[in-house]
C-alpha cells in the first residue's frame, strides 16, 4: 500500500485506471463525471496512454471498441444520459467479446433529470441495457477507496472473461472525498495475452484476424449466444462478491448497494443502539447477483428491507432470490434524493412491527 | 493443359503473359456483391494498393454496416466491423493506440453521410491520420433501396416513390465538399469506377491516400468513389454506369477537392 | 472521537474549502475522514454546503441526517440546519450575515462576526478560517499545524503567500470565541 491521499471518487478512479495501465481513454463531458475525464486529459498522455475527447458518447464507445480490438486496456466514463447513448456500442462489444472498463456515474433521471446522485440505472446496468441477450459484469463501489480498488478488479475481470465490465457508481461517490490508498499493482503482471485474436495487422503473414458481432446464420448466432450464456454462468459461479455486516444474529436484513449501503450502515448503527438486530447484505457485484447468499440469509432473518436510490429496481432481484416466504419491504428515494439514515431506521421499525419482533 | 488458380482451363498457359491476377490480399472467394457492383471493384483496388505498398502486415481496416458489412470476408487484412455510422470512431480508437499502424475505414453513403455524419466530420476535424474510403452509390443498398442522403433530386427509391423532392426530403448532400474546407482534411478527392479509365485513376488516388498516411504528414486522407448500385437503381450494370456519366457526375464532379500544399 | 459536521453558506464564502481543509487535516493525523459537497447549480450564487466527518473509526456513512456541529454563514443555511443539530451539539454562525439569530436552547450557540474581523485583518477571504478557528477552539479535533498542512493542499500553489494571513485568521478565531 502506498500513502494515504484525500481524493474525490472520480479522481481516485481515474488515478487507479492510469496505474492499472489504461492505454486509451475516450470520453465526453457530462456532470457529475467530468472530473474523471479532466483527470485523464491532464494526466494520461504523460503517463503512457492516450486521451481523446470524443464528439459524443456514441463516438466515445466506438473508439473504445476500436482500441480494445488491438488488445490494450481501454475505458470510457459517462453519466446516465451518455450511458444510454452508448448502449448499441456496448452490445456490439459484449457480442464481439471485447474487453473494456465502463464507468457510469449515475445521476437522477429519467430524461435530462438532475445532476444529483441516483441508482436509477440499475436495471439498465444488470439486465443488459442495450439490445440482445448479454450481461455486463457490474461492480458497485461504496467508498472512494473502492472507486479505486474496483478499477484494478474491473480490468482484471474484463481481460479474463473478455466481457465488458461496468463500474456503477453515482454522483455523490464521484464527488465526495475520502482518503484512499493505491495498492501496489504492476499491470505487466496482470495483462492477458490477447494476441490470438487482436487486429494489429497480419504480422509475419499470419492469418487474418477480424472482429465482428455479425452472424447472419441463425445456427451460428445461437451457438454464439450459448457460448455467451455459458460464460455468464461461469462468471456467476466464480465472481459473485458481497459484503455482510452483522448478519449472524440479524432479525431484519437490509439489502443495499453503493451509496445507499452507506446510509444503511449508519441506520444499522442507530437501530442497534435501540436494540433492533439489523444486518446488511451489500451486493458488490450487481451482476452476478448474490442470490445464493440471500437465499441462505432468508432462512434466518424475519424480514428484508431493500434500500435504493430509485423507485425499486434491485428489490425485484431480491424477491426473485428469496421467493415469497419472507416479507420484502422497500424504501427508496428518487430524482437525486438520498435515503437518510433516520428514514431508514423508521422503515426498520415499521417492518419489525409487521413481522412481530 | 493447365489450370489457372481461378480454375480456368488453358492450353498454353506458360506461353501467355499474365495481364491480370488477383492480389493475395483478396480472399480467394467470390464476393457477395451483385454483379457489376462498384463495391467489388473498390475492394480490389484497395487490396492491390496494400499489396503494392507492402503494408499488409501492419494494416487494419474497419468495415461499416451496409452491403460491405462483410468486407473482412473479401479483404484479407485484419479488420474490425463497426456499428452503423461509427467506422471512423472505431478507426480513431485503433489509430490512437497504435499510431504506427496503417488504418483505413470503408463506408457507404448512409453510413458516412447520414447516421455517421458527426463521426465523419469530427474524425476529419481532428485530422486523424487515417484513410477514409467513401462509397457513394446514392442509395441504401443493403436495406433494399431506400433514399440515401446522396440520392439525387427526382430519383425514385422505395422511400421516395414519387422521386426525391428537395423541399420535402432535402438535397443530395455534398459532404465531400463540406469536408474539403476542413483544416483537418489533408487530401480529399472524388473518383469513380464506372470505366477502365476512372478505375485506373481511382486506384492512383487510393494509393496516394495510403502513401500520405504512411508519410504521416498529418491530416485525414479521404477518397469518395462515385459508385453504382445496379440492384437498388433497378438497372443493368451498363445502364447504371451510364447513369453515373450522364447524371451523377454533373452533381458530383470528379477530381481532387483538396490536395496537400506544394512541397508538403 | 467521531465528529459529524455541516458547513453551509453562500457560494464564494469559502464553505467547501473550509470543510476540505478540515478533512485534509484529519487525514494528516491519520483519522478517518469524509467530505461530501452539494454541487452543481446550487453552487453558483446559491447556497453551498458540505458535510465533513472526522472520526477515529471507519466512517459508516457520509450521508447523515443530524449533525454534531453546524457552521452556518448565512440566514437560509441557519434556517435549514439549526433543527438538524443533535441535542447538546454546537451551532456556530456568522453574525454579520444572519438577521434572525437561532433560538434553540438545547444546543451551544456561538455568534462570530467573522466578516468584519476578516476585513480588519485586511483579507475578507479569511472569514472562513476565522470561523474554523472558532470551531476548533470548541472542538479541538486536529492541531493548527495539521490545519495549515491541509490548507496548503487546498490552496493552489499560486496562493501560498496567503498561508500566513490565514494562520493569523485561524488563531484570531480561536481567541474570538473565548
Ligand atoms: C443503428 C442502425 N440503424 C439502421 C440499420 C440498418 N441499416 C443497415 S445498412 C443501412 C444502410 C446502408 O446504406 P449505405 O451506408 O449507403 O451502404 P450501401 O449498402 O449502400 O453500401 C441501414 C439503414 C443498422 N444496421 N443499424
Ligand atoms: S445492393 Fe447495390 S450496393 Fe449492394 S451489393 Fe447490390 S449492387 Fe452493390
Ligand atoms: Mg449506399
Amino acid at each position: 500500500m502506498g500513502k494515504k491521499l484525500l481524493m474525490k471518487g472520480n479522481e481516485a478512479l481515474a488515478e487507479a485506471a492510469i496505474r492499472a495501465g489504461v492505454k486509451g481513454y475516450f470520453g465526453y463531458p457530462i456532470t457529475p463525471q467530468s472530473e474523471l475525464l479532466e483527470y485523464m486529459a491532464t494526466n494520461l498522455d504523460s503517463r503512457g496512454g492516450v486521451f481523446v475527447q470524443a464528439e459524443s458518447e456514441v463516438a466515445a464507445i466506438n473508439m473504445v471498441y476500436g482500441a480494445s480490438g488491438t488488445g490494450v486496456r481501454v475505458m470510457t466514463s459517462t453519466s446516465s444520459p451518455g450511458f444510454s447513448l452508448m448502449q448499441e456500442g456496448i452490445s456490439y462489444m459484449a457480442c464481439a467479446e471485447l474487453p473494456c472498463l465502463l464507468v457510469n456515474v449515475v445521476r437522477g433521471g429519467p430524461g435530462l433529470g438532475t445532476i444529483q446522485p441516483s441508482q436509477g440505472d440499475y436495471f439498465q446496468a444488470v439486465k443488459g441495457g442495450g439490445h440482445g441477450d448479454y450481461k455486463l459484469i457490474v461492480l458497485a463501489p461504496n467508498s472512494v477507496q473502492e472507486m479505486a480498488d474496483f478499477v484494478y478488479l474491473g480490468f482484471d475481470l474484463t481481460d479474463k472473461y473478455r466481457n465488458p465490465v461496468l463500474i456503477l457508481t453515482d454522483g455523490a461517490l464521484g464527488q465526495m472525498m475520502e482518503s484512499v490508498e493505491f495498492p501496489e499493482y504492476n499491470p505487466e503482471e496482470h495483462l492477458v495475452d490477447h494476441s490470438s485474436w487482436t487486429t494489429v495487422g497480419r504480422e509475419n503473414g499470419r492469418e487474418q484476424h477480424y472482429i465482428t458481432s455479425l452472424h447472419l446464420l441463425s445456427e451460428k448466432m445461437e451457438e454464439i449466444n450459448i457460448h455467451l450464456q455459458d460464460k455468464y454462468k461461469t462468471i456467476q459461479k466464480n465472481e459473485t462478491r458481497f459484503e455482510s455486516i452483522m448478519t449472524e444474529d440479524a432479525d431484519i436484513l437490509i439489502v443495499a448497494f453503493g451509496l445507499s449501503s452507506r446510509s444503511s450502515q449508519k441506520a444499522l448503527e442507530l437501530a442497534r443502539e435501540q436494540g433492533l438486530k439489523v444486518g446488511i447484505l451489500r451486493p458488490i457485484t450487481l451482476f452476478p447477483f448474490p442470490s445464493d447468499e440471500l437465499k441462505r440469509l432468508a432462512n434466518s432473518v424475519k424480514g428484508i428491507l431493500v434500500v435504493e436510490m430509485n423507485a425499486g429496481q434491485m428489490v425485484e432481484d431480491v424477491r426473485l432470490s428469496v421467493g415469497s416466504n419472507i416479507p420484502v419491504d422497500f424504501y427508496g428515494r428518487m430524482g437525486g434524493m438520498i435515503p437518510q439514515p433516520d428514514e431508514i431506521v423508521q422503515k426498520i421499525k415499521d417492518l419489525s412491527k409487521q413481522v412481530k419482533i | 493443359m493447365e489450370t489457372t488458380r481461378e480454375g480456368i482451363v488453358c492450353n498454353n498457359l506458360d506461353q501467355m503473359d499474365v495481364v491480370f491476377d488477383r492480389t493475395e490480399v483478396l480472399h480467394d472467394t467470390p464476393t457477395s456483391y451483385c454483379p457489376g457492383c462498384s463495391h467489388s471493384v473498390v475492394h480490389r483496388l484497395i487490396m492491390e494498393v496494400i499489396d503494392e505498398l507492402g503494408i499488409l502486415e501492419n494494416t487494419i481496416g474497419v468495415a461499416p454496416v451496409g452491403c460491405s458489412v462483410f468486407a473482412y470476408h473479401f479483404m484479407n487484412v485484419d479488420m474490425q466491423q463497426a456499428a452503423h455510422g461509427r467506422a471512423t470512431a472505431v478507426a480513431t480508437g485503433i489509430k490512437r493506440v497504435l499510431p504506427d499502424k496503417i488504418v483505413f475505414s470503408y463506408q457507404g453513403d448512409g453510413d458516412l453521410a447520414a447516421i455517421g455524419t458527426a463521426e465523419t466530420i469530427h474524425t476529419i476535424n481532428r485530422g486523424e491520420n487515417i484513410v477514409m474510403i467513401f462509397i457513394n452509390n446514392g442509395i441504401y443498398g443493403m436495406t433494399g433501396g431506400q433514399m440515401a442522403p446522396t440520392t439525387l433530386e427526382g430519383d425514385v427509391t422505395s422511400t421516395t416513390p414519387h422521386g426525391r423532392d428537395v423541399h420535402i426530403q432535402g438535397h443530395a448532400i455534398k459532404i465531400t465538399e463540406m469536408i474539403a474546407i476542413m483544416d483537418g482534411a489533408y487530401y480529399v478527392t472524388r473518383q469513380a469506377v464506372n470505366s477502365a479509365k476512372t478505375v485506373r485513376k481511382c486506384k492512383k488516388a487510393i494509393k496516394q491516400a495510403f502513401q500520405y498516411q504512411i508519410d504521416g504528414k498529418g491530416g485525414t486522407s479521404y477518397v469518395e468513389v462515385v459508385s453504382n448500385c445496379p440492384s437498388g437503381w433497378k438497372m443493368t450494370p451498363i445502364e447504371a454506369n451510364k447513369k453515373i456519366d450522364e447524371e451523377v457526375l454533373g452533381y458530383y464532379p470528379l477530381g481532387d477537392l483538396k490536395t496537400p500544399p506544394k512541397g508538403a | 472521537m467521531n465528529e459529524e459536521l455541516i458547513v453551509a453558506g453562500f457560494g464564494g464564502q469559502g464553505v467547501l474549502s473550509m470543510g476540505m481543509t478540515l478533512a485534509y487535516a484529519g487525514m494528516v493525523e491519520d483519522k478517518y475522514v469524509a467530505w461530501i459537497p452539494s454541487y452543481g447549480p446550487e453552487m453558483r450564487g446559491g447556497t453551498a454546503n458540505c458535510t465533513v466527518i472526522v472520526s477515529d473509526t471507519n466512517v459508516s456513512s457520509p450521508i447523515i441526517s443530524s449533525y454534531d456541529t453546524a457552521i452556518v454563514l448565512n440566514q437560509p443555511s441557519l434556517e435549514k440546519f439549526e433543527p438538524k443539530v443533535k441535542p447538546g451539539g454546537i451551532l456556530i454562525y456568522e453574525s454579520n450575515n444572519v438577521l434572525n439569530p437561532p433560538t434553540r436552547k438545547d444546543i451551544d450557540i456561538y455568534a462570530i462576526p467573522a466578516a468584519i474581523e476578516a476585513a480588519k485583518l485586511g483579507n475578507k477571504k479569511t472569514m472562513n478560517m476565522i470561523i474554523l478557528g472558532a470551531f476548533l477552539a470548541k472542538r479541538p479535533l486536529v492541531s493548527v499545524k495539521s490545519i495549515m498542512e491541509g490548507l496548503s493542499k487546498v490552496l493552489p500553489e499560486r496562493n501560498h503567500h496567503l498561508l500566513p494571513v490565514n494562520k493569523k485568521a485561524l488563531k484570531h478565531g480561536m481567541e474570538l470565541i473565548k
